[in-house]
Protein backbone atom coordinates (compact mmCIF):
# COMPACT_ATOMS: atom_id res chain seq x y z
CA UNK A 1 0.00 0.00 0.00
CA UNK A 2 2.80 2.48 1.22
CA UNK A 3 4.73 1.93 -2.70
CA UNK A 4 1.54 2.04 -4.43
CA UNK A 5 1.00 5.65 -2.78
CA UNK A 6 4.82 6.80 -3.20
CA UNK A 7 4.43 6.08 -6.88
CA UNK A 8 0.91 7.82 -6.87
CA UNK A 9 2.87 10.53 -5.17
CA UNK A 10 5.32 10.33 -7.74
CA UNK A 11 3.37 10.04 -10.72
CA UNK A 12 1.56 13.37 -9.76
CA UNK A 13 4.54 15.71 -9.06
CA UNK A 14 6.19 14.35 -12.59
CA UNK A 15 3.14 14.74 -13.96
CA UNK A 16 3.03 18.22 -13.05
CA UNK A 17 6.35 18.98 -14.14
CA UNK A 18 5.17 17.63 -17.84
CA UNK A 19 2.03 19.45 -17.26
CA UNK A 20 3.49 23.29 -16.57
CA UNK A 21 5.94 22.58 -19.60
CA UNK A 22 2.78 21.78 -21.55
CA UNK A 23 0.93 24.58 -21.00
CA UNK A 24 3.41 26.90 -21.21
CA UNK A 25 3.70 25.39 -25.01
CA UNK A 26 -0.04 25.69 -25.21
CA UNK A 27 -0.15 28.84 -24.23
CA UNK A 28 2.25 29.83 -27.04
CA UNK A 29 0.75 28.05 -29.45
CA UNK A 30 -2.72 28.73 -29.13
CA UNK A 31 -2.21 32.30 -29.81
CA UNK A 32 0.85 32.55 -32.22
CA UNK A 33 0.86 29.49 -33.84
CA UNK A 34 4.33 28.64 -32.83
CA UNK A 35 5.69 25.39 -31.40
CA UNK A 36 8.60 26.57 -29.52
CA UNK A 37 11.42 24.58 -29.23
CA UNK A 38 13.26 27.16 -27.25
CA UNK A 39 11.00 26.31 -24.10
CA UNK A 40 13.81 24.16 -22.89
CA UNK A 41 16.47 27.17 -22.80
CA UNK A 42 13.64 28.79 -20.70
CA UNK A 43 14.32 26.25 -17.83
CA UNK A 44 17.39 26.04 -18.27
CA UNK A 45 18.14 30.12 -17.69
CA UNK A 46 15.78 29.44 -14.96
CA UNK A 47 17.94 26.75 -13.53
CA UNK A 48 21.01 29.32 -14.06
CA UNK A 49 19.16 31.88 -12.16
CA UNK A 50 18.83 29.88 -9.47
CA UNK A 51 22.23 28.51 -9.41
CA UNK A 52 23.71 31.77 -9.42
CA UNK A 53 21.01 33.15 -6.59
CA UNK A 54 21.73 30.48 -4.65
CA UNK A 55 25.63 30.88 -5.23
CA UNK A 56 25.32 34.30 -3.70
CA UNK A 57 23.76 32.96 -0.70
CA UNK A 58 19.72 34.38 -1.14
CA UNK A 59 17.79 31.71 0.14
CA UNK A 60 15.62 29.63 -1.82
CA UNK A 61 12.14 31.95 -1.89
CA UNK A 62 14.26 34.72 -3.09
CA UNK A 63 16.32 32.46 -5.85
CA UNK A 64 12.90 31.21 -7.03
CA UNK A 65 12.00 34.34 -7.94
CA UNK A 66 14.74 34.96 -9.33
CA UNK A 67 14.97 32.27 -11.40
CA UNK A 68 11.43 32.54 -12.71
CA UNK A 69 12.33 36.28 -13.76
CA UNK A 70 15.07 35.20 -15.39
CA UNK A 71 12.92 32.78 -17.19
CA UNK A 72 10.09 35.72 -17.75
CA UNK A 73 13.09 37.75 -18.86
CA UNK A 74 14.21 35.48 -21.65
CA UNK A 75 11.20 34.40 -22.53
CA UNK A 76 10.44 38.39 -23.68
CA UNK A 77 13.57 38.66 -25.30
CA UNK A 78 13.61 35.98 -27.46
CA UNK A 79 9.62 36.89 -27.99
CA UNK A 80 10.97 40.53 -29.10
CA UNK A 81 14.24 39.36 -30.99
CA UNK A 82 13.68 36.61 -32.83
CA UNK A 83 9.57 35.65 -32.96
CA UNK A 84 8.13 39.24 -33.58
CA UNK A 85 10.14 39.79 -36.86
CA UNK A 86 9.16 36.75 -37.99
CA UNK A 87 5.34 37.54 -37.50
CA UNK A 88 4.29 36.55 -40.57
CA UNK A 89 6.15 33.52 -41.46
CA UNK A 90 4.61 30.46 -42.09
CA UNK A 91 4.61 27.37 -39.71
CA UNK A 92 8.04 26.38 -40.76
CA UNK A 93 10.06 29.79 -40.36
CA UNK A 94 8.61 29.59 -37.44
CA UNK A 95 9.97 26.45 -36.47
CA UNK A 96 13.27 26.86 -38.05
CA UNK A 97 13.21 29.80 -35.84
CA UNK A 98 12.77 28.92 -32.36
CA UNK A 99 14.78 25.55 -33.03
CA UNK A 100 17.93 28.19 -33.92
CA UNK A 101 16.97 30.23 -30.83
CA UNK A 102 17.66 27.14 -28.96
CA UNK A 103 20.89 25.75 -30.52
CA UNK A 104 22.34 29.60 -29.83
CA UNK A 105 21.32 29.96 -26.42
CA UNK A 106 22.41 26.07 -25.62
CA UNK A 107 25.88 27.03 -26.98
CA UNK A 108 25.92 29.95 -25.07
CA UNK A 109 25.65 28.34 -22.05
CA UNK A 110 28.53 25.97 -23.35
CA UNK A 111 30.88 28.33 -23.90
CA UNK A 112 29.58 31.37 -21.10
CA UNK A 113 28.97 29.76 -18.52
CA UNK A 114 30.03 25.60 -18.60
CA UNK A 115 29.21 22.55 -20.85
CA UNK A 116 29.45 20.96 -17.56
CA UNK A 117 26.46 20.31 -15.03
CA UNK A 118 27.00 23.13 -12.05
CA UNK A 119 25.83 21.99 -8.48
CA UNK A 120 22.76 23.69 -7.08
CA UNK A 121 22.68 23.10 -3.46
CA UNK A 122 18.96 22.36 -1.99
CA UNK A 123 18.31 23.13 1.27
CA UNK A 124 18.68 19.83 3.36
CA UNK A 125 14.97 20.32 4.71
CA UNK A 126 14.31 19.36 1.13
CA UNK A 127 15.93 16.13 1.05
CA UNK A 128 13.98 14.53 3.94
CA UNK A 129 10.28 12.61 3.66
CA UNK A 130 6.92 13.41 6.10
CA UNK A 131 5.40 10.65 7.92
CA UNK A 132 1.89 10.95 6.66
CA UNK A 133 0.84 8.21 9.24
CA UNK A 134 0.26 5.75 6.23
CA UNK A 135 2.95 6.62 4.42
CA UNK A 136 5.99 8.47 4.34
CA UNK A 137 6.30 10.89 1.59
CA UNK A 138 9.39 12.97 -0.03
CA UNK A 139 9.42 16.62 0.69
CA UNK A 140 10.24 17.33 -2.78
CA UNK A 141 7.30 15.62 -4.37
CA UNK A 142 5.06 17.01 -2.08
CA UNK A 143 6.41 20.35 -3.01
CA UNK A 144 6.00 20.13 -6.63
CA UNK A 145 2.32 19.12 -6.41
CA UNK A 146 1.55 22.30 -4.56
CA UNK A 147 3.68 24.29 -6.50
CA UNK A 148 1.61 22.68 -9.70
CA UNK A 149 -1.50 23.11 -7.89
CA UNK A 150 -0.88 27.16 -7.20
CA UNK A 151 0.43 27.74 -10.58
CA UNK A 152 -2.20 26.21 -12.09
CA UNK A 153 -4.89 28.07 -9.95
CA UNK A 154 -3.27 31.57 -10.43
CA UNK A 155 -2.82 30.65 -14.05
CA UNK A 156 -6.45 29.99 -14.48
CA UNK A 157 -7.76 33.18 -12.24
CA UNK A 158 -5.91 35.14 -14.60
CA UNK A 159 -6.88 33.48 -17.49
CA UNK A 160 -10.41 33.98 -16.15
CA UNK A 161 -10.13 37.21 -14.11
CA UNK A 162 -8.40 39.93 -16.26
CA UNK A 163 -8.75 41.94 -19.68
CA UNK A 164 -5.41 40.51 -20.90
CA UNK A 165 -6.33 37.05 -19.49
CA UNK A 166 -9.69 37.11 -21.26
CA UNK A 167 -7.68 38.63 -24.65
CA UNK A 168 -5.64 35.85 -24.55
CA UNK A 169 -8.36 33.03 -24.61
CA UNK A 170 -9.83 35.37 -27.63
CA UNK A 171 -6.86 35.23 -29.32
CA UNK A 172 -6.65 31.76 -29.14
CA UNK A 173 -9.55 31.72 -31.09
CA UNK A 174 -9.54 34.52 -33.06
CA UNK A 175 -6.81 37.18 -33.02
CA UNK A 176 -7.87 39.28 -35.92
CA UNK A 177 -10.88 40.16 -34.05
CA UNK A 178 -9.10 41.18 -30.64
CA UNK A 179 -7.36 43.74 -32.74
CA UNK A 180 -10.24 44.84 -34.05
CA UNK A 181 -11.33 45.78 -30.09
CA UNK A 182 -8.49 47.71 -29.91
CA UNK A 183 -6.10 45.02 -28.15
CA UNK A 184 -2.86 45.56 -29.41
CA UNK A 185 -1.15 42.16 -30.72
CA UNK A 186 2.30 42.82 -29.47
CA UNK A 187 0.94 43.21 -25.92
CA UNK A 188 -1.27 40.09 -26.10
CA UNK A 189 1.62 38.32 -27.54
CA UNK A 190 3.89 39.65 -24.90
CA UNK A 191 2.09 38.28 -21.95
CA UNK A 192 1.63 34.83 -23.52
CA UNK A 193 5.31 34.90 -23.65
CA UNK A 194 5.97 35.92 -20.16
CA UNK A 195 3.05 33.20 -18.94
CA UNK A 196 5.38 30.64 -20.30
CA UNK A 197 8.51 32.10 -18.75
CA UNK A 198 6.72 32.10 -15.43
CA UNK A 199 6.19 27.90 -16.05
CA UNK A 200 9.32 27.20 -17.25
CA UNK A 201 10.59 28.77 -13.99
CA UNK A 202 8.61 27.30 -12.04
CA UNK A 203 9.29 23.92 -13.57
CA UNK A 204 12.67 24.44 -13.65
CA UNK A 205 12.84 25.12 -10.05
CA UNK A 206 11.05 21.48 -9.27
CA UNK A 207 13.42 19.92 -12.12
CA UNK A 208 16.33 21.21 -10.17
CA UNK A 209 15.38 20.35 -6.70
CA UNK A 210 15.11 16.91 -7.51
CA UNK A 211 18.38 16.43 -9.62
CA UNK A 212 20.30 19.23 -7.25
CA UNK A 213 22.74 20.73 -10.62
CA UNK A 214 22.19 22.45 -13.88
CA UNK A 215 23.62 21.78 -17.33
CA UNK A 216 23.59 23.56 -20.80
CA UNK A 217 20.87 20.90 -22.13
CA UNK A 218 18.83 20.76 -18.96
CA UNK A 219 15.68 21.70 -20.66
CA UNK A 220 15.80 19.79 -23.44
CA UNK A 221 14.57 16.78 -22.30
CA UNK A 222 11.58 17.55 -20.35
CA UNK A 223 10.20 19.89 -22.91
CA UNK A 224 10.62 17.37 -25.63
CA UNK A 225 8.31 15.42 -22.95
CA UNK A 226 5.80 18.07 -22.62
CA UNK A 227 5.38 18.57 -26.24
CA UNK A 228 4.65 14.70 -26.23
CA UNK A 229 2.14 15.68 -23.71
CA UNK A 230 0.67 18.30 -25.09
CA UNK A 231 0.19 16.17 -28.33
CA UNK A 232 -1.13 13.73 -26.46
CA UNK A 233 -3.65 16.56 -24.48
CA UNK A 234 -4.76 17.73 -27.85
CA UNK A 235 -2.10 20.87 -29.25
CA UNK A 236 -2.98 24.46 -28.01
CA UNK A 237 -5.78 23.57 -25.41
CA UNK A 238 -4.94 24.23 -22.08
CA UNK A 239 -6.94 21.86 -20.66
CA UNK A 240 -5.27 19.26 -22.72
CA UNK A 241 -2.20 20.12 -22.09
CA UNK A 242 -2.66 19.88 -18.70
CA UNK A 243 -4.11 16.67 -19.03
CA UNK A 244 -1.46 15.09 -21.67
CA UNK A 245 1.35 15.81 -18.89
CA UNK A 246 -0.45 13.88 -16.36
CA UNK A 247 -1.04 11.03 -18.35
CA UNK A 248 2.44 11.55 -19.38
CA UNK A 249 3.82 11.17 -16.15
CA UNK A 250 1.70 8.17 -14.79
CA UNK A 251 2.44 6.54 -18.01
CA UNK A 252 6.58 6.68 -17.12
CA UNK A 253 5.94 6.45 -13.44
CA UNK A 254 3.99 3.03 -14.27
CA UNK A 255 6.13 1.94 -16.13
CA UNK A 256 9.17 2.56 -13.85
CA UNK A 257 7.61 0.97 -11.08
CA UNK A 258 5.95 -2.41 -12.21
CA UNK A 259 8.03 -3.12 -15.87
CA UNK A 260 10.59 -6.22 -14.90
CA UNK A 261 14.04 -5.79 -14.21
CA UNK A 262 14.60 -7.31 -17.51
CA UNK A 263 13.06 -4.96 -19.84
CA UNK A 264 13.31 -1.76 -17.73
CA UNK A 265 15.90 -0.26 -20.02
CA UNK A 266 13.40 -0.27 -22.33
CA UNK A 267 10.94 1.97 -20.59
CA UNK A 268 10.81 4.68 -22.92
CA UNK A 269 9.85 2.63 -25.71
CA UNK A 270 6.85 1.07 -23.63
CA UNK A 271 5.62 4.84 -22.77
CA UNK A 272 5.85 5.92 -26.21
CA UNK A 273 4.11 3.12 -27.76
CA UNK A 274 1.15 3.95 -25.54
CA UNK A 275 1.17 7.06 -26.75
CA UNK A 276 1.30 6.22 -30.68
CA UNK A 277 -2.25 3.53 -28.90
CA UNK A 278 -3.58 6.77 -27.44
CA UNK A 279 -3.10 8.78 -30.68
CA UNK A 280 -4.48 6.25 -33.02
CA UNK A 281 -7.64 6.09 -30.99
CA UNK A 282 -8.19 9.72 -30.33
CA UNK A 283 -6.06 11.21 -33.40
CA UNK A 284 -6.65 15.08 -31.97
CA UNK A 285 -5.97 14.36 -28.53
CA UNK A 286 -7.55 13.53 -25.06
CA UNK A 287 -8.91 17.08 -25.27
CA UNK A 288 -8.54 18.71 -28.55
CA UNK A 289 -8.10 22.35 -28.34
CA UNK A 290 -11.01 24.87 -29.85
CA UNK A 291 -9.91 26.70 -32.71
CA UNK A 292 -13.37 27.88 -33.71
CA UNK A 293 -12.50 30.58 -36.91
CA UNK A 294 -14.91 31.65 -38.36
CA UNK A 295 -18.83 31.00 -37.88
CA UNK B 1 -16.09 62.37 -41.80
CA UNK B 2 -15.24 59.48 -43.48
CA UNK B 3 -13.44 60.00 -47.14
CA UNK B 4 -11.99 57.22 -49.71
CA UNK B 5 -9.83 57.99 -52.74
CA UNK B 6 -8.61 55.73 -54.68
CA UNK B 7 -8.26 52.85 -52.42
CA UNK B 8 -6.59 49.37 -53.83
CA UNK B 9 -7.20 46.30 -51.48
CA UNK B 10 -4.55 43.48 -52.14
CA UNK B 11 -4.72 39.81 -50.74
CA UNK B 12 -1.56 38.41 -52.42
CA UNK B 13 -2.07 38.49 -56.27
CA UNK B 14 -5.33 39.87 -55.97
CA UNK B 15 -6.55 42.95 -56.44
CA UNK B 16 -10.27 42.51 -54.69
CA UNK B 17 -10.55 46.58 -54.04
CA UNK B 18 -9.33 48.37 -57.60
CA UNK B 19 -9.82 52.35 -56.90
CA UNK B 20 -12.73 53.18 -55.04
CA UNK B 21 -14.26 56.84 -54.50
CA UNK B 22 -16.43 57.73 -51.59
CA UNK B 23 -17.69 59.52 -48.84
CA UNK B 24 -19.70 59.15 -44.97
CA UNK B 25 -20.57 62.25 -44.34
CA UNK B 26 -21.62 62.78 -40.17
CA UNK B 27 -24.28 60.93 -39.15
CA UNK B 28 -25.27 59.53 -42.29
CA UNK B 29 -26.32 55.93 -42.79
CA UNK B 30 -24.54 54.87 -46.07
CA UNK B 31 -24.55 51.33 -47.97
CA UNK B 32 -22.07 49.42 -50.38
CA UNK B 33 -23.93 47.22 -52.60
CA UNK B 34 -22.61 44.15 -54.75
CA UNK B 35 -22.13 41.02 -55.58
CA UNK B 36 -20.08 38.37 -54.16
CA UNK B 37 -16.75 38.91 -54.52
CA UNK B 38 -17.51 42.52 -55.97
CA UNK B 39 -15.13 44.03 -53.17
CA UNK B 40 -17.61 45.19 -50.09
CA UNK B 41 -16.09 43.05 -47.75
CA UNK B 42 -12.35 44.03 -48.62
CA UNK B 43 -13.21 47.75 -48.93
CA UNK B 44 -14.13 47.18 -44.82
CA UNK B 45 -11.18 45.61 -44.33
CA UNK B 46 -9.00 47.73 -45.68
CA UNK B 47 -10.31 50.91 -43.96
CA UNK B 48 -10.58 48.91 -40.83
CA UNK B 49 -6.66 47.90 -40.97
CA UNK B 50 -7.42 44.17 -41.64
CA UNK B 51 -6.30 44.01 -44.68
CA UNK B 52 -2.96 46.04 -46.42
CA UNK B 53 -4.27 48.70 -48.61
CA UNK B 54 -3.21 51.57 -50.42
CA UNK B 55 -4.61 55.01 -51.59
CA UNK B 56 -6.16 57.55 -48.93
CA UNK B 57 -8.69 56.92 -46.43
CA UNK B 58 -9.18 60.30 -44.25
CA UNK B 59 -11.11 60.46 -40.93
CA UNK B 60 -11.80 63.44 -39.46
CA UNK B 61 -8.55 64.54 -41.73
CA UNK B 62 -5.87 61.93 -40.60
CA UNK B 63 -5.08 59.30 -43.03
CA UNK B 64 -5.86 55.56 -41.50
CA UNK B 65 -3.60 53.63 -44.62
CA UNK B 66 -1.04 51.96 -42.93
CA UNK B 67 -2.31 51.47 -38.88
CA UNK B 68 -3.03 48.33 -37.29
CA UNK B 69 -6.25 47.29 -36.92
CA UNK B 70 -5.41 48.41 -33.05
CA UNK B 71 -4.95 51.94 -34.12
CA UNK B 72 -8.01 52.36 -36.01
CA UNK B 73 -10.16 50.63 -33.47
CA UNK B 74 -8.83 54.22 -30.82
CA UNK B 75 -9.56 56.18 -33.35
CA UNK B 76 -13.15 55.55 -32.60
CA UNK B 77 -14.08 52.89 -35.87
CA UNK B 78 -15.89 49.70 -35.16
CA UNK B 79 -16.39 47.05 -37.75
CA UNK B 80 -18.67 44.19 -37.15
CA UNK B 81 -17.25 41.42 -39.18
CA UNK B 82 -18.87 39.19 -41.59
CA UNK B 83 -20.14 36.09 -40.21
CA UNK B 84 -20.01 37.83 -36.47
CA UNK B 85 -16.95 36.16 -35.39
CA UNK B 86 -18.30 36.42 -31.71
CA UNK B 87 -15.70 34.49 -29.47
CA UNK B 88 -17.63 31.45 -29.08
CA UNK B 89 -15.95 30.19 -26.17
CA UNK B 90 -15.91 32.98 -24.05
CA UNK B 91 -19.49 33.87 -22.66
CA UNK B 92 -21.30 37.39 -23.49
CA UNK B 93 -19.72 39.02 -20.79
CA UNK B 94 -16.43 38.47 -21.63
CA UNK B 95 -17.37 39.14 -25.25
CA UNK B 96 -18.80 42.79 -24.57
CA UNK B 97 -15.72 43.46 -22.14
CA UNK B 98 -13.12 42.68 -24.44
CA UNK B 99 -15.31 44.94 -26.80
CA UNK B 100 -15.15 48.28 -24.37
CA UNK B 101 -11.78 46.83 -22.97
CA UNK B 102 -9.34 49.53 -24.01
CA UNK B 103 -11.52 52.59 -24.40
CA UNK B 104 -12.77 53.20 -21.09
CA UNK B 105 -11.65 54.54 -18.10
CA UNK B 106 -13.13 54.11 -14.49
CA UNK B 107 -16.68 53.49 -14.50
CA UNK B 108 -17.90 54.35 -18.01
CA UNK B 109 -17.32 50.94 -18.81
CA UNK B 110 -20.02 49.33 -16.76
CA UNK B 111 -22.34 52.76 -17.72
CA UNK B 112 -21.49 50.78 -21.83
CA UNK B 113 -22.15 47.88 -20.74
CA UNK B 114 -25.47 48.64 -18.89
CA UNK B 115 -27.07 50.85 -22.06
CA UNK B 116 -26.26 47.73 -24.22
CA UNK B 117 -28.24 45.19 -21.67
CA UNK B 118 -30.48 47.54 -22.06
CA UNK B 119 -30.71 48.29 -25.74
CA UNK B 120 -30.17 44.37 -26.59
CA UNK B 121 -32.50 42.59 -23.66
CA UNK B 122 -31.37 39.03 -24.88
CA UNK B 123 -27.88 39.54 -23.77
CA UNK B 124 -29.25 40.02 -20.19
CA UNK B 125 -30.38 36.50 -20.48
CA UNK B 126 -27.83 35.41 -21.80
CA UNK B 127 -25.50 36.60 -19.73
CA UNK B 128 -23.43 34.20 -18.71
CA UNK B 129 -23.57 31.55 -21.58
CA UNK B 130 -20.92 31.10 -23.53
CA UNK B 131 -21.21 32.84 -26.97
CA UNK B 132 -21.11 29.88 -28.95
CA UNK B 133 -24.30 28.88 -27.73
CA UNK B 134 -26.75 31.41 -28.97
CA UNK B 135 -28.97 31.48 -31.81
CA UNK B 136 -27.44 33.15 -35.35
CA UNK B 137 -29.88 36.23 -34.64
CA UNK B 138 -28.39 36.47 -30.81
CA UNK B 139 -24.73 36.23 -31.93
CA UNK B 140 -25.52 39.13 -34.22
CA UNK B 141 -26.79 41.25 -31.49
CA UNK B 142 -23.55 40.50 -29.38
CA UNK B 143 -21.34 41.39 -32.55
CA UNK B 144 -22.91 44.43 -32.71
CA UNK B 145 -22.81 45.50 -29.00
CA UNK B 146 -19.34 44.19 -28.76
CA UNK B 147 -18.25 46.70 -31.50
CA UNK B 148 -20.42 49.49 -29.37
CA UNK B 149 -19.12 48.77 -26.20
CA UNK B 150 -15.83 50.80 -27.97
CA UNK B 151 -18.50 53.56 -28.09
CA UNK B 152 -17.41 54.01 -31.98
CA UNK B 153 -18.12 57.31 -34.10
CA UNK B 154 -18.18 55.31 -37.21
CA UNK B 155 -19.57 51.50 -37.29
CA UNK B 156 -18.74 49.20 -40.06
CA UNK B 157 -21.17 46.60 -40.16
CA UNK B 158 -20.44 43.56 -43.11
CA UNK B 159 -23.71 42.06 -44.03
CA UNK B 160 -25.54 41.99 -40.33
CA UNK B 161 -28.62 39.79 -42.21
CA UNK B 162 -26.54 37.32 -43.68
CA UNK B 163 -28.13 34.14 -42.67
CA UNK B 164 -30.84 35.30 -40.13
CA UNK B 165 -34.53 34.29 -40.47
CA UNK B 166 -37.03 37.45 -41.61
CA UNK B 167 -37.94 38.01 -38.15
CA UNK B 168 -34.77 39.26 -36.73
CA UNK B 169 -33.51 40.78 -40.53
CA UNK B 170 -36.18 43.11 -39.39
CA UNK B 171 -35.00 43.40 -35.82
CA UNK B 172 -31.17 44.42 -36.92
CA UNK B 173 -32.56 46.78 -39.28
CA UNK B 174 -34.44 48.32 -37.15
CA UNK B 175 -31.69 48.39 -34.67
CA UNK B 176 -29.20 49.87 -37.41
CA UNK B 177 -31.46 52.81 -38.13
CA UNK B 178 -31.75 53.54 -34.45
CA UNK B 179 -28.14 53.83 -34.34
CA UNK B 180 -28.65 56.66 -36.13
CA UNK B 181 -30.61 58.49 -33.92
CA UNK B 182 -27.38 58.05 -31.22
CA UNK B 183 -25.37 59.91 -33.55
CA UNK B 184 -23.71 57.12 -34.32
CA UNK B 185 -22.25 57.43 -38.61
CA UNK B 186 -22.70 53.56 -40.55
CA UNK B 187 -21.46 52.52 -43.30
CA UNK B 188 -23.40 49.32 -44.13
CA UNK B 189 -22.68 46.36 -46.45
CA UNK B 190 -25.07 43.85 -47.51
CA UNK B 191 -26.34 41.21 -50.49
CA UNK B 192 -30.38 42.47 -48.92
CA UNK B 193 -30.07 45.61 -51.26
CA UNK B 194 -33.65 46.23 -51.26
CA UNK B 195 -33.45 46.37 -47.00
CA UNK B 196 -30.38 48.38 -46.86
CA UNK B 197 -31.52 51.04 -49.31
CA UNK B 198 -34.47 51.53 -46.98
CA UNK B 199 -32.57 53.00 -44.18
CA UNK B 200 -29.92 54.30 -46.04
CA UNK B 201 -29.03 58.04 -47.04
CA UNK B 202 -27.45 57.43 -50.01
CA UNK B 203 -25.75 54.05 -51.45
CA UNK B 204 -22.56 52.93 -53.95
CA UNK B 205 -23.05 49.61 -56.12
CA UNK B 206 -19.37 47.98 -56.66
CA UNK B 207 -18.91 45.46 -59.21
CA UNK B 208 -15.64 43.97 -59.25
CA UNK B 209 -13.75 46.54 -57.03
CA UNK B 210 -14.72 49.86 -58.53
CA UNK B 211 -17.56 51.96 -58.07
CA UNK B 212 -20.79 51.75 -60.91
CA UNK B 213 -23.20 53.10 -59.34
CA UNK B 214 -24.07 56.00 -56.60
CA UNK B 215 -27.13 58.24 -55.49
CA UNK B 216 -29.59 58.75 -53.05
CA UNK B 217 -31.27 54.96 -51.20
CA UNK B 218 -34.61 55.94 -52.84
CA UNK B 219 -33.06 56.74 -55.80
CA UNK B 220 -31.15 53.72 -56.38
CA UNK B 221 -33.96 51.60 -55.45
CA UNK B 222 -35.91 52.89 -58.10
CA UNK B 223 -33.05 52.67 -60.37
CA UNK B 224 -32.98 50.47 -63.51
CA UNK B 225 -29.62 48.87 -62.95
CA UNK B 226 -29.76 48.35 -59.40
CA UNK B 227 -33.34 46.75 -59.90
CA UNK B 228 -32.20 44.21 -62.39
CA UNK B 229 -28.90 43.25 -61.25
CA UNK B 230 -29.62 43.22 -57.06
CA UNK B 231 -33.37 43.31 -57.07
CA UNK B 232 -34.64 41.04 -59.36
CA UNK B 233 -37.18 38.16 -57.84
Amino acid sequence: MEFFIQQLVNAISLGGIYALLALGLAVVFSIVGLINFAHGELMTVAGYGLFFAIGVSLGLPIAIVVAIFAAVAMALLIERVAFRPMRRADVTGLLLTSFAVSVILRVLFQNGISARGMPVPMPSALAGSIDLGFAHIGVIPLLSIVATAVSLGGLLLFLKHTVVGTAMRAAAQDFAVVRLMGIPANRVVAVAFAVSGVLAGVAAFLWVAQRGSVDPLMGFVPVLKAFVAAIIGGLGGLAGAVAGGFVLGFLEVACQAFLPAAILPYRDAFVLGIVILILVLRPEGLIPAQTGKRS
Amino acid sequence: MLSVEGLKVRYGQIEAVKGLDFTVAQGEIVTLLGANGAGKTSTLAGIAGLAPATGMIRFENQNLIGLRPEDISRRSIALTPEGRRVFPALTVAENLLLGGAMHHKGGSLDATREEMLTLFPILRERYRQRAGLLSGGEQQMLAIARSLMSQPRLLLLDEPSLGLAPKIVDEVFRLIAGLRQKGITILLVEQNAVRALDIADRGYVLVNGRITLQGKGRELAQSDEVRAAYLAA
